[in-house]
């Protein structure tokens, strides 16, 4: 059996290093795998999440050579033989220990979202929809919450605007609502003001990593846009509103 | 040892998968304040995994579907040992209880009048699954976790509870760790609801995740209560079988619901030698029967047998494999590119399809998959009342996957997500109408201090037995002699062993500090799984005979007598005991029912 070498990051935010380690590869095994090996036979404090292992979950989210990956869906054999692995923790993230980071932020930022407001039901037993209505929805419903798209974010990433800017995972669940059919309620004022939406400035890199191909930047973040943009400075509909109102 | 963090509540929610989540609801619902408190982040937990479907008797495919065919199929799934109440209850409410999820933002597949769609499944009379997809449990889990946030549930999320406490014979609250830090919590509260799931990773191939370590069922053994039906483990029969690092990850149902075919190595499609006899005549008996109802054709042809409950084709596999039969890694073909088209597939099992192609390198749109069994649900757990939900601890009650009792000795696809929805609500709003009626107990400074201190012992250790071994040891006993075909003395065996490896935990030794440690999270994940493992060996070592899910080589045919009693594990004086219990018998209309159909 072949012997590969990782370098795998140890420590807290501020106290941390790249420790080597030295473990036998079988076939198939994916990074993860490879993180549990080294725990079971080198370092049984190494701490890393994990849930699923196949994906499903979004547990396991870190930096593989730098870039954001689930590690239980990164194959050892997509690194060329010599290539060396470091495996890192989300770098957007404050780090609470070796690959665990700190997302309790995120948690937060998911609980000010104005939540689901359904219509009245349009039977005694429940809605009437039709599958190409609800496609939209359901495409931002397979968000699995693994963060990828927020550690990518140089909003957040770069400049650390977690209070200001709910990021692209929470976007794509309040398109969840709001593409909903059913839904109701207005969020536009939310995502123009405590959301943040302005600071997306639709580079796409949170779309590129997105393990469950969510076009993130194309189908959530700019209808929404449109949303805040046609609430907030139409001027016909700013006056239809007004009307409404009295 | 000083617990300086302590919280309070009404109703303390131990999991916080869909039968804790649903469970918070209804206590909150019903005026209660609720604590909740799950291992992992929120919307992690193992239903999230779900893919086939959530079954209830909506009747939108099928108008002749209704509760009375649901009850039965589940009866009859069970195998005699489910409690009719509880599969009444399930039957009657899921329903409501899934279209209550689209009130609060989940959206399932339709069918073309704007309905909810459903799928076919193993056991089920009619398509019955609702579903997305086959991401069913993602959907699940982010509609309930999200209407609890929104509720006011307070969340305590990587937060692990190793005991529940009781004084004067009630339970009055839960100690925990915190993953990230190690520093200890105490919750008081008035009523406590167990929602840990399940009990899968005790074996070596296993489509659970660290999770599933049964650590309600131990929890609850501990605090006097009984355990039922544990010898009743379900083995899948479709896991992936290789490569090695995912051996064991489930292959949904649903490529045999949408027309996938077992072949063994001789190209044999095998499955139509091993219809049982209770089951004859309902299955389809030629390869092109079988075909049409693919195609669609249902009301002239019979369904797959492919499509058998699923202990019968668990057991189906292994013997193809004995027989030497089996696929180059052990399994046996499972093939849908012959029945299907690409597109197809892509759009009914897209994460199967990702799944194969990202980690087995196997495009499942042109070549078959290899399968076989892989351990994936526990239908035995925590003893329950079957309305309340209410163990026999006052003020602990059981739901989800770590109650037994709905599905005797085999669950059908799909009973398990609606279970969580139907049994959450009741634990949940049972708890909080209790919790009217109750005070808050303080809790002995004493036996505080020797819980914490008993989990610390083993970084007072040096030079020990690194958990991580000790959990593959066990993992490889479960599965070499109390896996999916048992006998006497290999049951016998795996007793000593893990009385053995009990005594060895405190060999074992940690190294480094409490924050985020799997070492020491495994060495105290290690004392569940052992309370665990003894009682299904014990369970297993009772029924001599073969049912459901489990399966005696020793008494390879069903007693008559067996199916008339569950068998029930207590604790008394230290050591753990084993009781036959008759099964409640429904009334006469009920009885008539599953016996000649609706
Ligand atoms: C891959 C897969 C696919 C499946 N597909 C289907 C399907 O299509 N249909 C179906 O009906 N069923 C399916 N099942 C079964 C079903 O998903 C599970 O039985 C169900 O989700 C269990 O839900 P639960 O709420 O009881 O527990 P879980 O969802 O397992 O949640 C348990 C919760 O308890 C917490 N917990 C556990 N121990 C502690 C502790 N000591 N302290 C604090 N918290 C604790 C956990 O962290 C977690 O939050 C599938 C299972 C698997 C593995």
């Amino acid at each position: 059996m072949a012997e590969r070498t990782f370098k795998v990051y140890r420590g807290s935010d501020d106290d941390g290093r790249l420790e080597s380690y030295t473990v036998e590869i079988d076939e198939g095994m994916v990074v993860l795998d490879a993180i549990h090996r080294i725990q079971a036979e080198h370092a049984p404090d190494l701490a890393v999440r994990w849930n699923c292992k196949a994906g499903k979950c979004g547990s396991c989210s870190c930096e593989v050579n730098g870039r954001p990956r689930l590690t239980c869906m990164t194959r050892l054999s997509d690194y060329g033989e010599g290539e060396p692995i470091t495996v890192t923790p989300m770098k957007a993230f404050p780090v609470i220990k070796d690959l665990v980071t700190d997302v309790s932020q995120a948690y937060r930022n998911n609980a000010s979202i104005p939540r689901f407001r359904p219509r009245p039901r349009d039977a005694d037993d429940g809605w009437r929809m039709q599958q190409f209505e609800i496609d939209r929805a359901q495409e931002m419903r397979k968000c699995i919450e693994c963060f990828l798209c927020q550690d990518v974010c140089h909003v957040l990433r770069s400049h650390g605007k977690h209070e200001e800017f709910i990021g692209p995972t929470y976007l794509v669940r309040t398109a969840g609502y709001s593409l909903n059919p059913i839904d109701v309620e207005d969020r536009s004022e939310f995502l123009r003001d405590a959301a943040g939406i302005g600071y997306c400035n639709i580079t796409k890199c949170c779309t590129e990593v997105c393990p469950e191909h969510i076009t993130i930047t194309d189908n959530a973040i700019i209808p929404l846009k449109e949303r805040v943009v046609d609430r907030f400075y139409d001027p016909l509909k700013a006056l239809v509103r007004l009307v409404r109102r009295r | 040892m000083e617990i300086s963090e302590r919280h309070e509540h009404d109703v303390l929610v131990i999991g916080a998968g869909g039968a804790g989540l649903r469970a918070a609801i209804a206590a909150i619902e019903a005026g209660a304040s609720v604590g909740l408190v799950g291992k992992s982040l929120l919307g992690k937990a193992h239903t999230v995994m779900a893919e086939g479907g959530m079954a209830a008797a909506l009747g939108n495919n099928r108008p002749e579907d209704n509760w009375q065919v649901h009850f039965r199929d589940t009866m009859r799934g069970g195998k005699g040992l489910c409690d009719w109440r509880m599969a009444r209850a399930h039957a009657r409410e899921s329903p409501d209880r899934v279209r209550e999820l689209e009130g609060w933002g989940a959206l399932f597949d339709r069918a073309e009048d704007g309905r909810m769609n459903q799928r076919p499944f193993g056991g089920h009379t009619y398509g019955r699954l609702a579903h997305v997809g086959d991401r069913t449990g993602l959907e699940m889990i982010r509609t309930l976790q999200d209407h609890a946030v929104h509720e006011g549930a307070d969340v305590f999320m990587e937060c692990t509870v190793f005991r529940l406490l009781v004084v004067d014979g009630r339970v009055a609250g839960a100690l925990a760790y915190w993953r990230p830090t190690g520093e200890f919590v105490l919750f008081r509260a008035r009523t406590v609801v167990l929602a840990t799931g399940g009990l899968g990773k005790a074996w070596k191939v296993t489509s659970n995740s660290w999770e599933c370590t049964g650590d309600g069922v131990a929890l609850a053994y501990d605090a006097g209560a009984e355990l039922m039906g544990m010898e009743f483990v379900q083995f899948h029969p479709t896991g992936m079988v290789w490569p090695p690092s995912v051996r064991g990850t489930l292959v949904t149902e649903g490529v045999r619901g949408e027309g996938g075919v077992l072949t063994n190595r001789d190209g044999e499609r095998f499955m139509f030698r091993y219809v049982p006899e209770m089951f004859e005549g309902d299955y389809a008996e030629s390869e092109e029967e079988a075909d049409r109802w693919v195609e669609g054709d249902r009301v002239a042809n019979r369904r797959p047998p492919e499509l058998l409950t699923r202990d019968v084709v668990a057991k189906a596999i292994v013997a193809e494999v004995e027989a030497g039969r089996g696929s180059p890694h052990g399994g046996v073909f499972l093939n849908i590119s012959e029945k299907r088209s690409p597109e197809y597939i892509k759009a009914k099992l897209p994460s199967m399809y990702h799944q194969f192609k990202e980690l087995a390198g196997v495009d499942i749109t042109t070549d078959a998959m290899e399968v076989g069994p892989t351990t994936h649900y526990a239908m035995g757990g925590v003893k329950v009342h079957p309305e309340t939900a209410a163990t026999c601890v006052p003020g602990l009650y059981a739901a989800g996957e770590v109650a037994a009792g709905l599905h005797g000795g085999n669950r059908l696809g799909g009973n398990s997500l609606s279970d969580l929805i139907v049994f959450g609500q009741r634990a949940g709003a049972a708890a909080a109408e209790e919790a009217r009626d109750v005070s808050l107990a303080e809790i002995p400074a004493s036996e505080l201090s020797g819980a914490a201190a008993g989990a610390m012992a083993p970084f007072a250790r040096e030079g020990g037995r690194n958990p991580f071994g000790l959990q593959e040891e066990l993992q490889q006993i479960m599965q070499d002699k109390v896996g999916i075909a048992r006998t006497d003395e290999a049951l016998r065996d795996a007793l000593e062993d893990v009385r053995r490896l009990r005594g060895a935990l405190d060999s074992c030794s940690v190294d480094g500090g409490r924050a985020f440690n799997p070492g020491w999270h495994t060495w105290l994940d290690l004392r569940v799984m052992l309370t665990v493992a003894e009682a299904v060996v014990l369970s297993a070592l009772e029924r001599r005979e073969s049912r459901g899910a489990h399966t005696r080589i020793d008494y390879p045919d069903s007693d008559a007598s067996l199916g008339r009693v569950n068998f029930v594990i207590r604790s008394s004086d230290g050591r753990m005991v084993t009781d036959a219990e008759p099964v409640s018998e429904p009334p006469a209309e009920l009885r008539q029912l599953i016996e000649e159909g609706v």
